[in-house]
């Protein structure tokens, strides 16, 4: 078996779990400690069944053992609110941080856009920006790499269940961080977001409306064939990802209707807007773990 | 039934849920002049808006003449007794936005949410709440689809966040007489006796008076209307009619009638790009328990791609989509189309 780089896991929630059943199949990312902050949470019963270390003692218990544990990647799966200090304890001692959470403390992150340029750029912290924004930020991209965009819009419509007591309280951050990636990781001019929650039963499957505004006339065949591109890129790590119908072009707008189907690891199927994130950022771990086995980049403690 | 001396509020929607059927494209200059004749009406409360609410200037629902701060800020500062909302629905608009609309002037903030996720509306109304003075209303959309007793769970918990108003509203003008009265009738029996209870109809099965009426006998004590109807669908309820209707059964509005019928009659009519009237696709929408703005953007697809917009609307309704989602429209317009080929 080839080495693999060893990862922590904090916040044993809904979006941990899956990340870590994720985790395990990598062939390059080997997940060790599941990181809680109650004895009693199921999360941290679920990974200790699963063979991973566990502690409910937050960041600090695992602290101790993250040099002999080889600990180089740590993902955060809690809130924006603990999350500066989690990322400064575990960068510090030389592990590149995943921040799934709101934080946004450090560059924002989209895989098929910008993930290649934080690797190069040796980031120890990323932001995986917000379930709208992955699912949606690739199409955004796919348009504006093809030609000038003036304006992109997003709709993210998620099931009432798939949208956790987090997400509610704060729907505030999900469109402002949304358009502002939008503007920063596509490259547009402006970004509006719009989140819809339906609580239809049977669940609805995450689905995601991309609109962009063109400057010029929009070049058809180039945009067609660069959202196609896009779209396989994506369902390298979502295989769910799916675009429903579109381009459709109306003078200058650009529309692309997308359903995001999860792979119900943890998480069930219609919940794509749970699974892109974790796959998203599994998939940006693993990118750094390549660079790492590669010899590329050594994460050092600052 | 006696309603003589209930006293009632009645708040225009014209110049917001009226914003749908012209496309978000009232002018400033249109919206002042029609609110100047309804301050000279004695209309206590009109609200001035994105059709979506604060924030909703957008592809998906239409880029409006000219921005919420502009038409607040104009119509604010000419009004004598008239005071002034704007809505939003988070998730399309921000706490931002909400303090823009603030600075404008507006005396009332209506926060609103589908039905059933009351709690999204957290941030906005603890935020509005604590503001001295500020009327905050809760506002549960679509609430045809939830039943009496958990949409009354959903009310307390806007009245929990901080609103002084919660109402009930028929956004797909679906709900017949009883139906309001059993809704509202339960909310006021539970809810803060101080809490102020609102009813929004929409006119699509023809039931925005009976159903306005049915919600003042029931204990509402706010009714949300329009002039000459202009609004979502086939419209809100008309006011003008809803007025007289007052006026001979004894409740008390503090509305001028005779000013309010030439307001509807002289000056929104000859506002409407269309006729707003239960029309066929009107009628699909109350019939089918389909969110009223979704009317023109099913119309427009059914031109586009050769299907037929009733037919998308009750495809709308029968998966229970929620306000908000226009993107569904094309979506499923090209869906049909494809299967048709």
């Amino acid at each position: 078996m080839s080495k693999k780089i060893k990862a922590a896991i904090i916040g044993p929630g809904n979006i941990g779990t899956d990340l870590l059943m994720k985790a395990m199949r990598s062939d390059v990312v080997e997940p060790v400690w599941m990181i809680g902050v109650d004895s009693e949470s199921p999360g941290l019963a679920r990974a200790r069944d699963m063979g991973i270390k566990t502690t409910s003692d937050g960041v600090d218990g695992m602290l101790e053992y993250m040099a002999e544990d080889e600990i180089q990647l740590c993902f955060d799966a809690t809130s924006a609110y603990v999350h500066e200090e989690n990322s400064r304890k575990v960068t510090r001692r030389g592990a590149i941080m995943i921040d799934l959470t709101p934080a946004a403390i450090g560059p924002f992150c989209v895989p098929p856009v910008n993930l290649a340029e934080a690797v190069d750029a040796k980031v120890m912290n990323v932001n995986m920006v917000t379930c709208g924004g992955q699912a949606t930020i690739p199409m955004v991209a796919a348009v504006s790499r093809v030609q000038p965009v003036s304006y992109g819009e997003i709709i993210a419509t998620v099931s009432s269940r798939s949208a956790g007591p987090g997400t509610r309280k704060n729907i505030d951050e999900f469109t402002r961080t949304t358009a502002r990636a939008i503007r920063e990781v596509a490259k547009v001019d402006d970004g509006k977001a719009i989140i819809i929650i339906n609580p239809a039963e049977p669940p609805l499957i995450m689905r995601d409306t991309v609109h962009c505004l063109t400057v010029d006339e929009p070049n058809q065949d180039a945009i067609e064939a660069s959202v196609r591109a896009t779209v396989e890129e994506v369902q390298q790590y979502v295989p769910g990802y799916k675009l429903k119908n579109g381009p459709v072009f109306d003078g200058k707008r650009v529309s692309m209707y997308m359903e995001v189907e999860g792979l119900g690891d943890f998480l069930p199927k219609y919940a794509g807007n749970l699974d892109i994130m974790t796959a998203a950022g599994l998939r940006a771990a693993e990118m750094y773990a390549r660079e790492i086995l590669s010899g590329n980049f050594t994460p050092v403690a600052a | 039934m006696d309603l003589s001396g209930k006293k009632v509020t009645v708040h225009d929607m014209c110049l917001r849920d009226g914003m749908h059927p012209k496309r978000h494209l009232i002018t400033v200059e249109e919206m002042v002049r029609v609110a100047k004749a309804m301050d000279d009406a004695k209309v206590p409360l009109i609200e001035v808006t994105h059709g979506d609410g604060l924030g909703g200037a957008s592809v998906n629902y239409g880029f409006p003449a000219a921005s919420d701060e502009e038409y607040l800020s104009a119509v604010c500062k000419e009004m004598k007794h008239c005071k002034v909302s704007a809505l939003l629905l988070p998730g399309i608009g921000t706490v931002d936005h909400l303090k823009m609309a603030l600075d404008c002037g507006v005396s009332t903030i209506r926060v609103a949410t589908h039905c059933s996720e009351a709690d999204v509306s957290e941030q906005h109304l603890t935020m509005a709440g604590k503001i001295d003075g500020l009327d905050t209303v809760g506002f549960l959309m679509m609430s045809h689809m939830l039943e009496p007793e958990p949409l009354l769970d959903q009310l307390k918990m806007m009245e929990d966040f901080g609103a002084n108003c919660v109402y009930i509203t028929d956004s797909a003008g679906y709900m017949l007489p009883d139906d309001v009265t059993a809704r509202i009738s339960l909310a006021r029996e539970h809810l803060d006796p101080g809490t102020d209870l609102g009813f929004h109809g929409h006119h699509n099965l023809a039931m925005g008076v009976a159903n306005s009426i049915a919600a003042v006998a029931a204990g509402a004590n706010r009714i949300d209307g329009s002039f000459a109807g202009l609004g979502a669908g086939a419209g809100n309820t008309p006011l003008e009619v809803f007025l007289a209707v007052c006026d001979r059964m004894g409740i008390e509005t503090g509305v001028d009638l005779y000013k309010a019928m030439d307001i509807a009659e002289d000056l929104i009519v000859p506002l409407m790009d269309q006729q707003v009237r239960v029309d066929r696709d009107a009628l699909t929408l109350g019939y089918a328990g389909v969110y009223s703005s979704f009317l023109l953007f099913a119309k427009r697809s059914a031109e586009k791609y050769g299907v037929s917009s009733r037919d998308i609307l009750v495809e709308l309704g029968r998966r229970n989509t929620v306000g908000g989602q226009e993107d569904m429209i094309e979506d499923l317009a090209l869906d049909m189309a494809g299967g048709l080929s």
